[in-house]
């Protein structure tokens, strides 16, 4: 942390260099070559603050918290409600009631699509996603809309890959009760304009989600000048511990929301006939959550702070823009998203015409970097684009561009190793 | 690259991913299956024509990785001309060799099959190898049963 805010002091830029000291994952080899991690879209890897707060809460706090009075239970329910506190600031929640601890992004919209989606969408309505939503913000909308009626609808993508707007007044039509969209694409890397599609669904009458899953951890995001309804994301995919979600989702929309689970934790009263529930944010949170994943994700949200969310996302736009110049000049290289990096985050899908995303994966792997391959949990953005999986490479705050050239070498490599120059 | 990544990439392997032999369209298929691996998306289409219960013809068009293409460019090579009994037989066997159980290859001819031995060492891409065995004996069952379209999965 501490050359972090000296680094501050000098140069507002990130130095990724001196980042890297804080992830100690970064020192490790793979195959007998330095780790090149590329694989951020997926998870993110931790600082050792994020590690240290893990171990610190077993060895010195460990309790339950809201349940008891004794100077442990306190201090970790001090602990766990701080942490719920940073994520407010971070994102501009106006009040901490606002934010909800689930088990990740995915927990978080399958929240809103029982507790709120069962109750206020019904047959003959309107559910608007877009065509590059990963299965997390599709999958739950699918099951409801087979549950109850209510149709889908998808709002285009063009030969970019990002969104076609032109329709967009007829898409999200009057019987239209609920528009979620990525703000960014794990895929295609896209930006969507999400404060357009909200005000469109506002004025619509209906509810807007943000799936911020790859956006709130690589860029500045304000949940309330963007005006969304809910917004939901993971701790992960921004230097915390997995196992942790947030939703965020306004007060009123929120209030009126019955609980998802039902539980200890999330009452006021109980008698055998009778229960009433908790307030917010409690409401729920029924169980026993992950505390020790709570409390490790404040360091995780000061490290982020410390640097500066528009510093990441200047970072990342650099990084990329590099990326994308340097794959274009292999020659055998097709690049899925935005060209214009500051339309797009720092996660590329590309394939080779020659070494399918698999091989190229297993062969990157021997030189030590890090890339994944697939279908990225989106399978209809696959199927649109007429492919079955895509290689991706992502980055984040400790990524360099000397891991770049790597990569580039490792994708030469690649194809000289299947007979192609 | 390391000698791991050269067991796992035969040269026989890369060769038959470069030119799959039985990638073809069938004249007179009796069955056809559609076979996915969800994990990676790679797909596969198995077409077989049969003559009594022998495989008089096949065809496998596979779109994946190296290790699928080639696996489903062996199969063909294996399978041509085999009887139903044999080709669940030697499905087994691949089975096994990809999980590394004890098999019994006695009387059968393996082809250039046993390179995919190499494949062992990497696990996640037993299903990549997997995926054409699977969706030609989910053929051959639907054949037998009289069922119509299913898709085969290596989940
Ligand atoms: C855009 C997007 N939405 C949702 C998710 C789901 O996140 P999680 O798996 O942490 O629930 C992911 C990550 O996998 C994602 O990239």
């Amino acid at each position: 942390m501490s050359t972090l805010m000296q680094h501050k002091k000098t140069n507002p830029v990130i130095d990724p260099e001196s980042i890297r000291r804080d992830f100690p994952i970064l020192n490790r080899t793979v195959n007998g070559n330095q780790l090149v991690y590329l694989d951020n879209a997926a998870t993110t890897q931790k600082p050792q603050i994020v590690i240290d707060e893990l171990a610190r809460y077993y060895s010195e706090y460990n309790s339950n918290v809201h349940r008891g009075i004794h100077t442990l239970a306190d201090e970790a329910t001090q602990a766990y409600e701080k942490a719920r506190q940073k994520v407010a600031n971070f994102i501009g929640a106006p009040k901490t009631e606002q934010i909800i601890f689930t088990r990740g992004a995915t927990e978080s919209i399958n929240l809103v699509a029982y507790a709120w989606g069962r109750k206020n969408i019904g047959k003959g309505d309107r559910i608007v996603l877009t065509q590059m939503e990963h299965h997390a913000n599709l999958v739950p909308w699918v099951a409801l809309a087979k549950e109850t009626g209510a149709e889908l609808e998808y709002i285009p993508i063009d030969e970019q890959g990002c969104l076609d707007l032109d329709d967009i007044g007829e898409i999200i039509s009057r019987n239209t009760k609920l528009v979620s969209v990525t703000q960014m694409s794990n895929v295609l890397g896209t930006i969507n304009p999400v404060e357009k599609t909200i005000e469109i669904a506002h004025d619509r009458g209906a509810i807007a989600l943000v799936d911020a899953a790859q956006s709130v951890p690589h860029m500045p995001v304000d949940v309330k000048s963007m005006d969304a309804d809910f917004v939901a994301f993971s701790a992960h995919k921004m230097l915390g511990p997995t196992g942790i979600g947030i939703l965020y989702g306004k007060e009123e929309l929120l209030s009126g929301m019955e609980p998802f689970n039902y539980g200890g934790e999330m009452i006021n009263e109980v008698r055998y006939d009778f229960a009433d529930w908790a307030a917010l944010p409690h409401k729920f949170e029924a169980g026993t959550p992950n505390i020790a994943g709570v409390v490790a994700f404040s360091p995780a949200l000061d490290y982020l702070r410390n640097i500066g969310m528009a510093n990441v996302r200047q970072h990342e736009i650099e990084l990329t823009g590099y990326t994308l110049d340097r794959l274009s000049s292999l020659g055998s290289i097709r690049i899925f998203g935005p060209m214009n990096p500051e339309l797009r985050g720092g996660a590329i899908s590309f394939i080779d015409n020659d070494v399918h995303p698999h091989d190229l994966a297993q062969l990157l792997d021997q030189s030590g970097v890090a890339i994944r391959a697939g279908h990225h949990c989106a399978q209809p953005l696959h199927r649109l684009l007429g492919i079955g999986s895509t290689a991706r490479a992502s980055f984040y705050i400790y990524n360099t561009k000397e891991e770049i050239d790597q990569l580039i070498d490792a994708l030469k490599e690649a194809r000289r190793y299947f007979g192609h120059e | 690259m390391s000698d791991a990544l050269d067991t796992l990439y035969r040269e026989v392997i890369l060769d038959h991913y470069k030119n799959p032999r039985g990638k073809k369209k069938l004249d007179h298929a009796d069955v056809k299956n559609e076979g996915k691996n969800p994990v990676c998306g790679d797909e596969i289409e198995v077409e077989v024509e049969f003559d009594g219960d022998t495989v008089k013809d096949l065809s496998v068009s596979c779109a994946g990785c190296a290790i699928s293409v080639a696996s489903g460019s062996m199969l063909y090579e294996v399978i041509k001309g085999k009887s139903f009994d044999e080709v669940r037989k030697i499905a087994k066997v691949v089975k096994a060799m990809l999980k590394g159980e004890e098999y019994d290859a006695d009387g059968i001819d393996l082809g250039d099959l046993d390179v995919l031995e190499g494949v062992r060492q990497f696990p996640v891409r037993i299903k990549c190898a997997l995926l054409s065995w699977v969706t030609l004996v989910d053929a051959i069952e639907k054949a037998d049963t009289n069922e119509s379209s299913k898709l085969s999965t290596t989940e």
